[in-house]
C-alpha cells in the first residue's frame, strides 16, 4: 500500500482535498452574503435558497465529497503532523530556524486545529438545526433558517469567535493556496509566482467577504 | 573579544548529552568560526579533556562536512554561508553561544556536535546517478547542450550535501536535497531518459530514511549555503506524480 505510506502521496490528497474546500468556500460566501440583503428580503429569499440546496440532488453529492474532503483532509493533517514529529528527532534548545520562514507556515496544524474546533460549532449550530433540528417555518413554508443565523450573530462573543476563527482560516488559506500547487507539481518560476499572488488576492477576499457577515448582521440589528 | 560557548557534549549515539559551558578570552575577530573551535580544543586537550568533536574538511565551503546549529540557525548568522565561511566578526565581545548539532531523526549523533548523514549518502546511491557503460570519456560536444541548460543544471548540482535544508526544515524534510540531485540529472540528455525511474527510487529512499515530508515553508533555500532553489520541490513532486500516474 504505497500511497497510504508515502508522504508525497499523503500531501496531494491533502491539496487536492484543500484545493476543494478552497474552491468550496466562494461557492459558500456567495451565497450567504444574501444574508446582508435588506431584512425582510433577505429573510424570505435566504430561505429559498438554503431549501433550494437542501432538495438539489446534484449538491447532496457535492455534500457528500465535501464532508470526505474535511475528513481525509484532518486525517492526512495528524497522519502528516505525526510523521513530522517522528522525523525531527530531539529538536534544539535554542532554536531561531523561525527567521527564514513565516509563522502561519510553520503553524498549519494549529490554524487548521482552530478551524476545526470552529467546524464542530458551526455545524452544530446551524447545518444540524437546519437538517434535523425542530425549525419554525416562514411566510412562505420554507424553514427559517435566516431568523436562527441573525439571532445567533446579536450575540457580541458569537461574532468575536466567528471573526478568529475567520482570521484562523485566513492564514490556513494565506500559506495553504500557495503550498497545495507546489504540493501538485507547479515548479514553473513565473506561473508559481502569479499563482502565489492570486492566492493571496484569494485569501483576502475570503477573510474580509466572511468576517462582514457576523460583523454587519451585529451592528444592523 | 570574549566569549560564552554553551556546547553540546555527548559520548555516543546511546548516551544521554548535555550543554557544557566554555569561556574563551581574547579571541581573534579574524578567526573563523572553525578556527575558534580548534583554539577551543587546543585548550581541553592541554588540560587532558576530550576535544568537541566536530565535521570539517576543506574549510573553504566546498566539501559540505562543518553543519552545525550556531544560536539556533544551520551555519550560523549569515545566510546562504557555511559554517567554515563564518568568521568571529559576525559575534561581539560577551556573546553567548550555543552549538549544537543538527538534528535530525535520520542524522544520528556521532559524538558531540557530529552527526551521521549517510541518510542523504543512500539517497544519492538509490538513484542519483547516470547508468552508462564505462570505458573513455566520451567526446564532450558530442552531445550539444545549450548554455542555459547547462547553467540550470549546474545550479541544482552546486548542492554540498551539508544537510542545512534538513536541519533548518519544522519537518526535518530532505526535499531541497532531493529534488537538487533530481533536476540535477533530469537537465541533462544523459540523465534524462532515467528520470521516472530515478524520481520514484529516489523518494522511497527519503521516505524510508524517516525524513520529514516537505510542507513549503521555504526556509531550506534561505539557510542552503549553495541558495539551492525551492522551485526543485515542485518538479519533484511533478515528476514523482508523472511516474505514478502513468504507472513508469
Ligand atoms: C475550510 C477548511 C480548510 C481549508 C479550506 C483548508 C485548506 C488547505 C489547503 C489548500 C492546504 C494546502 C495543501 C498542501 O500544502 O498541499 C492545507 C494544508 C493543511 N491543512 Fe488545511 N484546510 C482546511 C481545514 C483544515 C483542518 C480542519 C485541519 C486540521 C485539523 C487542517 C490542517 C492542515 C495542515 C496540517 C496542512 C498542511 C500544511 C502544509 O503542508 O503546509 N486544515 N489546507
Ligand atoms: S540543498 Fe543546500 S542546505 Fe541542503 S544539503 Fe544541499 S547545499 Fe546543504
Ligand atoms: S569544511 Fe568543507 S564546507 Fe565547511
Amino acid at each position: 500500500m504505497w500511497y497510504l505510506k508515502n508522504a508525497l502521496t499523503r500531501k496531494n490528497l491533502m491539496a487536492l482535498t484543500g484545493l476543494f474546500l478552497s474552491f468550496f468556500l466562494i461557492i459558500h460566501l456567495v451565497g450567504n452574503l444574501q444574508l446582508l440583503l435588506p431584512e425582510a428580503e433577505a429573510q424570505l429569499q435566504y430561505n429559498w435558497y438554503s431549501r433550494l440546496l437542501a432538495d438539489n440532488i446534484f449538491i447532496k453529492i457535492i455534500a457528500m465529497v465535501l464532508y470526505l474532503c474535511i475528513l481525509l483532509h484532518t486525517i492526512d493533517a495528524i497522519y502528516l503532523t505525526i510523521k513530522s514529529k517522528k522525523a525531527q528527532g530531539a529538536g534544539y534548545a535554542k532554536d531561531k530556524r523561525g527567521r527564514a520562514s513565516k509563522w502561519y507556515a510553520r503553524n498549519m496544524m494549529f490554524l487548521g486545529s482552530i478551524v476545526f474546533l470552529f467546524l464542530v460549532i458551526h455545524f452544530k449550530d446551524f447545518w444540524y438545526q437546519f437538517k434535523f433540528g425542530e425549525m419554525p417555518l416562514d411566510a412562505n413554508g420554507n424553514k427559517d433558517l435566516y431568523t436562527l443565523v441573525v439571532e445567533a450573530f446579536d450575540q457580541l462573543w458569537y461574532v468575536i469567535l466567528y471573526v478568529i476563527a475567520i482570521i484562523a482560516l485566513g492564514y490556513h488559506l494565506l500559506h495553504g493556496v500557495f503550498s497545495a500547487h507546489r504540493t501538485l507539481g507547479l515548479y514553473h518560476p513565473l506561473y508559481s509566482k502569479i499563482v502565489k499572488y492570486l492566492g493571496i488576492i484569494y485569501t483576502v477576499i475570503m477573510t474580509i467577504g466572511y468576517i462582514i457577515i457576523p460583523i454587519f448582521i451585529y451592528l444592523n440589528r | 573579544m570574549k566569549l560564552h560557548l554553551k556546547i553540546w557534549r555527548q559520548k555516543d549515539s546511546q548516551s544521554k548529552g548535555e550543554f557544557k559551558a566554555y569561556t574563551l578570552e581574547d579571541v581573534d575577530q579574524e578567526l573563523s568560526f572553525l578556527e575558534m573551535l580548534d583554539t577551543l580544543n587546543l585548550k581541553l586537550v592541554k588540560k587532558g579533556d576530550y576535544p568537541v568533536e566536530f565535521d570539517h574538511d576543506c574549510r573553504e565551503g566546498i566539501c559540505g562536512q562543518c553543519g552545525m546549529m550556531i544560536n539556533g540557525i544551520a551555519h550560523g548568522p549569515i545566510k546562504n554561508l557555511t559554517t567554515c565561511q563564518l568568521h568571529m566578526r559576525s559575534f561581539k565581545d560577551g556573546d553567548t553561544i550555543y552549538i549544537e548539532p543538527f538534528r535530525a531523526a535520520a542524522f544520528p549523533i556521532v559524538r558531540d556536535l557530529k552527526v551521521n548523514r549517510s541518510s542523504l549518502d543512500h539517497i544519492i546511491t538509490s538513484g542519483g546517478y547516470v547508468s552508462v557503460d564505462t570505458g573513455q570519456a566520451p567526446e564532450a560536444n558530442s552531445i550539444p547542450i545549450a548554455h542555459e541548460v547547462a547553467e540550470a543544471a549546474f545550479d541544482a548540482a552546486a548542492c554540498i550535501g551539508c544537510g542545512a535544508c534538513v536541519a533548518s526544515c519544522k519537518n526535518a524534510s530532505a526535499a531541497l536535497f532531493t529534488s537538487a540531485k533530481i533536476t540535477q540529472l533530469e537537465l541533462l540528455p544523459q540523465g534524462q531518459t532515467e528520470t521516472s525511474k530515478r524520481v520514484v527510487a529516489i523518494v522511497n529512499q527519503m521516505e524510508e530514511e524517516g525524513f520529514g515530508h516537505c510542507t513549503n515553508t521555504e526556509a531550506c533555500q534561505v539557510e542552503c549555503p549553495e541558495d539551492i532553489s525551492v522551485l526543485n520541490i515542485p518538479r519533484m513532486n511533478y515528476e514523482y506524480n508523472k511516474a505514478k500516474i502513468l504507472n513508469k
